[in-house]
C-alpha cells in the first residue's frame, strides 16, 4: 500500500482509540479529575508515567543527539532516568501520603504560607509552559512531516484530539491515553530498532547489539563506528566527552533533579491508592521508561554508523552525489539535510573540517525519523514511527496542560480567589481552566517565542533550583521556615535565570546578552542548561541561611511532617 | 494521630534515612562514579564490544537505578509491617 494512505491509516486508528478513551473515562468530581480519584494501580500508573515523561524531545530528538555526541549524549541517558531513584526515596511516596491534588498546595500547607504556595505557582507555570510549547511544537511538524498537512493544520487536529481528552476526562481521561499512547510509541521505538540490530549484527536486541560484531565479521560494532569517525576526522565515539567531566557531571545532576521536580511528574503519584504503590509505581514507570531508553543509545550507534558508511562506503571512497539515495533526496526537500558541492567534484565528501565538509547540514531530529528509511524498513514500520511521536508528544502535552490547569483552577481560584467554591463549580472551572491552557499553548504553538527551542532544557533547571528543593526541605527538615523557603525558591530560580540570560540573552532576546555564550566565559566551565544544580545548591543554602535567623514553624506543621513520613492512613487523607 | 509514640517514630525514621542514604550511594557510584568520574579507567575493561565505562553511562547505570527503587520498595514495605505502619494493617 502507499505510504501516504498506510500513514493516514495508523495514524487514524491510534487517535479513534484516545477519543473512544475519552468517551469512556469521563470525570465525575474533582478528585477523578485532578487525580483520576486515587484509585490507578502502580502498574498502569508507571506506563502513563513513561508516556507522560518521554516527550517529543525523547522520541525523536534524543538518539540524534547522542548520535552526534557519541559518549558525551549519556548526560541525557543517565539524566532523566535517575531522576527517578530520587524521586521514589525522597519526595514520591511522602507527598503521596501527603494525599491533596497539586505540588503547590502542599508547599502551602508545609511552609504555612498563600505566599510560598504563589511562588510554587508562578515557579510551575513557567517550567510547564516552556515545556509545552515544545510539544506543540512537535505536534506540528510530526504532521507536516509524514502526513504532508501544513503544520498550522496539523496543530489544530492535534489540539481537538487533546481537548476532548483532557478536558472530558481531566488526569482520568489523561491516564487511560497515556497508557495507549505508551503501548503505541514503545512499539514505534523499539520495531525499527529491532529491525536494524538484526541487520547490522544478527542480534534482534538492540541493547545486546550495540556491544556485538558486526553481522559476518568478528570486529565490532562500536571499535568500527569509532574507527569510521575518528578517519573522517570527528571525536571517537565511545569516549568524546561533553566539553568536560565537571560539565557532565553538573549536566546529569540537572537533569535529575530537575526530573524529580517537575509538577507534571510527581502529580502522578497523586493517582495510586497507596503510599508503597508510589514507592513501586515509580519502579515500573522507570522499567518503561528504562526500555526506551536502553535502546536509544543502540539506534543513535547504529543511525550514525549506517550514515557514515551510505556517504563513505569504503573509505575514502565517497558516493556521488546524483547516486544519492531515496532518503537522501526526500530529507533535503524537508531542509534537515543539506549538501553543497564546495570542491565541484560531484561527490560528498562528509568531514569534521568545516572548510571542506560539504554534509552542510545534518539535523540531529533525521536520526530517528529517516532511521527505517536508510535501513529500507518496509512503509507499515514509517507509518507506525509517524504515530509514535504524534503519541509521545501528545501523552506529554496533556500532563503539562494538566499541571497548568489544577495550579489555575485549585491553587489560585480554590486556594485564593474563592475558597468557598463548590465542588461543582471548581469542576467547572478545572474544565475551563483546560481549555484555555490548551488554547494558549496551541497559540504558541503556533507563534513560537524566538526563544523556544532554547528553553525546554531551562525547565529542567528551573525545575530542579526552585521546586525540588523546596519540596525536599519540606519534608525532611521540619525547621525549614516559610521566609527560608520562599527566600530559597526565589534565590534559585533567580541565580540559575540570571546565568541563563547572562549568556543567552535577556528572554533570550539576540544581542541582550551580555557575556558570550562560550566555554571561557562560564562559570567553571559549565554550559548554561547544566546550571540548574548551583541553582539548587543556592536554593538549598539561602532556605538553610533564613530558616536560622526566623522564628520555627508552627507546632502544627512539625506535626504535619511527622505525619507524612509514615505510611499508615494514607487512603483516608485523599481529598479534602 | 500517629501509632506511633515519639520513640519509635525516630527509630523508624532512623532507618528509613540509613536505607536511603545506603541506596544513594549505590545510585552515585553507578552514574557519577563508574559512568563520568572513572570512565577512562574503566574504559581499559570491555564486555563484548562494549568498553566497561561507556555501558555503565549508556546501559548498566539505567539497569541498577531499576533494581535499586524495587529495592527500596520492598525493603520499606518490610520496614512499614516491622512498625505496624503499613497501610495493610
Amino acid at each position: 500500500m502507499e505510504l501516504q494512505t498506510l500513514t493516514y491509516i495508523v495514524v487514524g486508528l491510534t487517535f479513534a482509540i484516545y477519543i473512544g478513551i475519552a468517551f469512556w473515562a469521563r470525570a465525575g468530581s474533582t478528585k477523578d479529575f485532578y487525580v483520576a480519584g486515587g484509585g490507578i494501580h502502580p502498574v498502569q500508573n508507571g506506563m502513563a508515567t513513561a508516556a507522560d515523561w518521554m516527550s517529543a524531545a525523547s522520541f525523536i530528538s534524543m538518539a540524534g543527539l547522542i548520535a552526534f555526541m557519541g559518549y558525551g549524549g549519556s548526560v541525557f541517558l543517565m539524566g532523566w532516568t535517575g531522576g527517578y531513584v530520587i524521586l521514589a526515596m525522597l519526595l514520591a511516596p511522602y507527598l503521596r501520603k501527603y494525599g491533596k491534588f497539586t505540588v503547590p498546595e502542599f508547599i502551602g500547607d508545609r511552609f504555612y504560607s498563600k505566599s510560598a504556595r504563589a511562588v510554587a505557582v508562578v515557579c510551575l507555570i513557567i517550567c510547564s509552559v516552556t515545556y509545552v510549547i515544545g510539544q506543540m511544537k512537535g505536534v506540528g511538524v510530526a504532521f507536516s512531516r509524514f502526513l504532508e498537512v501544513d503544520y498550522d493544520t496539523g496543530l489544530y487536529v492535534g489540539m481537538i484530539i487533546v481537548f476532548f481528552y483532557a478536558v472530558l476526562g481531566g488526569m482520568k481521561g489523561i491516564t487511560y491515553t497515556q497508557i495507549a499512547q505508551y503501548c503505541v510509541l514503545i512499539l514505534a521505538y523499539t520495531v525499527p530498532a529491532i529491525f536494524i540490530s538484526l541487520q547490522l549484527t544478527g542480534n534482534p536486541l538492540p541493547q545486546l547489539g550495540l556491544g556485538s560484531t558486526m553481522a559476518g565479521s568478528d570486529v565490532y560494532l562500536l571499535d568500527k563506528l569509532d574507527q569510521v569517525v575518528t578517519d573522517l576526522g570527528f571525536a571517537e565515539y565511545t569516549t568524546s566527552v561533553r566539553l568536560s567531566t565537571l560539565n557532565m557531571f553538573a549536566y546529569t545532576m540537572s537533569l535529575m533533579i530537575g526530573t524529580a521536580g517537575l509538577p507534571h511528574v510527581i502529580i502522578r503519584f497523586f493517582t495510586v491508592p497507596k503510599v508503597k504503590d508510589a514507592r513501586s509505581s515509580a519502579g515500573w514507570a522507570l522499567v518503561f521508561i528504562a526500555i526506551l531508553y536502553t535502546t536509544a543509545p543502540a539506534v543513535a550507534g547504529m543511525a550514525r554508523l549506517n550514515l557514515m558508511q551510505t556517504i563513505e562506503p569504503e573509505p575514502g571512497q565517497y558516493i556521488a552525489y546524483e547516486e544519492r539515495p531515496q532518503w537522501f533526496r526526500n530529507w533535503e526537500k524537508t531542509g534537515l539535510l543539506g549538501f553543497e558541492d564546495k570542491n565541484g567534484d560531484g561527490l560528498i565528501q562528509y568531514t569534521s573540517n568545516a572548510e571542506t565538509n560539504e554534509m552542510v547540514k545534518v539535523d540531529n531530529d533525521i536520526m530517528v525519523l529517516a532511521n527505517p528509511e536508510i535501513a529500507k524498513l518496509p512503509n507499515w514500520v514509517i507509518a507506525l514511527v509517524a504515530a509514535g511521536g504524534l503519541a509521545a508528544a501528545l501523552s506529554t502535552a496533556a500532563g503539562l496542560l494538566l499541571a497548568i490547569s489544577s495550579a489555575i483552577s485549585h491553587d489560585l481560584i480554590k486556594g485564593m480567589i474563592k475558597p468557598d467554591i463548590s465542588e461543582k463549580s471548581e469542576l467547572m472551572a478545572s474544565r475551563i481552566a483546560m481549555g484555555f491552557a490548551i488554547a494558549g499553548a496551541g497559540y504558541l504553538g503556533l507563534n513560537p517565542p524566538g526563544f523556544a527551542a532554547g528553553t525546554v532544557a531551562l525547565a529542567f533547571g528551573l525545575a530542579a533550583s526552585s521546586i525540588f528543593p523546596a519540596l525536599m526541605m519540606g519534608i525532611f527538615s521540619k525547621g525549614i521556615t516559610k521566609e527560608g523557603a520562599i527566600a530559597g525558591m526565589v534565590g534559585g530560580i533567580s541565580v540559575t535565570l540570571f546565568y541563563v540570560f547572562q549568556h543567552k540573552g535577556i528572554m533570550f532576546i539576540p544581542g541582550t546578552a551580555f557575556l558570550g555564550d562560550t566555554p571561557e566565559n562560564w562559570f567553571l566551565g559549565i554550559e548554561p542548561n547544566a546550571f540548574g544544580v548551583v541553582g539548587a545548591i543556592v536554593n538549598f543554602a539561602v532556605a538553610i541561611g533564613v530558616s536560622k535567623v526566623t522564628a520555627a514553624p508552627p507546632q502544627e506543621v512539625q506535626e504535619l511532617v511527622e505525619h507524612i513520613r509514615i505510611p499508615v492512613g494514607a487512603s483516608e487523607a485523599t481529598g479534602h | 494521630m500517629s501509632p506511633l509514640n515519639e520513640e519509635q517514630a525516630r527509630a523508624y525514621w532512623k532507618r528509613n534515612l540509613a536505607l536511603v542514604v545506603q541506596l544513594l550511594v549505590v545510585w552515585f557510584v553507578v552514574s557519577y562514579g563508574c559512568g563520568i568520574l572513572l570512565v577512562d579507567f574503566l574504559n581499559q575493561f570491555r564486555v563484548g564490544g562494549y568498553k566497561l565505562g561507556f555501558w555503565f553511562a549508556q546501559q548498566g547505570s539505567i539497569y541498577v537505578f531499576v533494581v535499586l527503587i524495587f529495592y527500596y520498595a520492598r525493603k520499606m514495605a518490610a520496614l512499614d509491617r516491622e512498625f505496624g505502619v503499613g497501610e495493610d494493617d
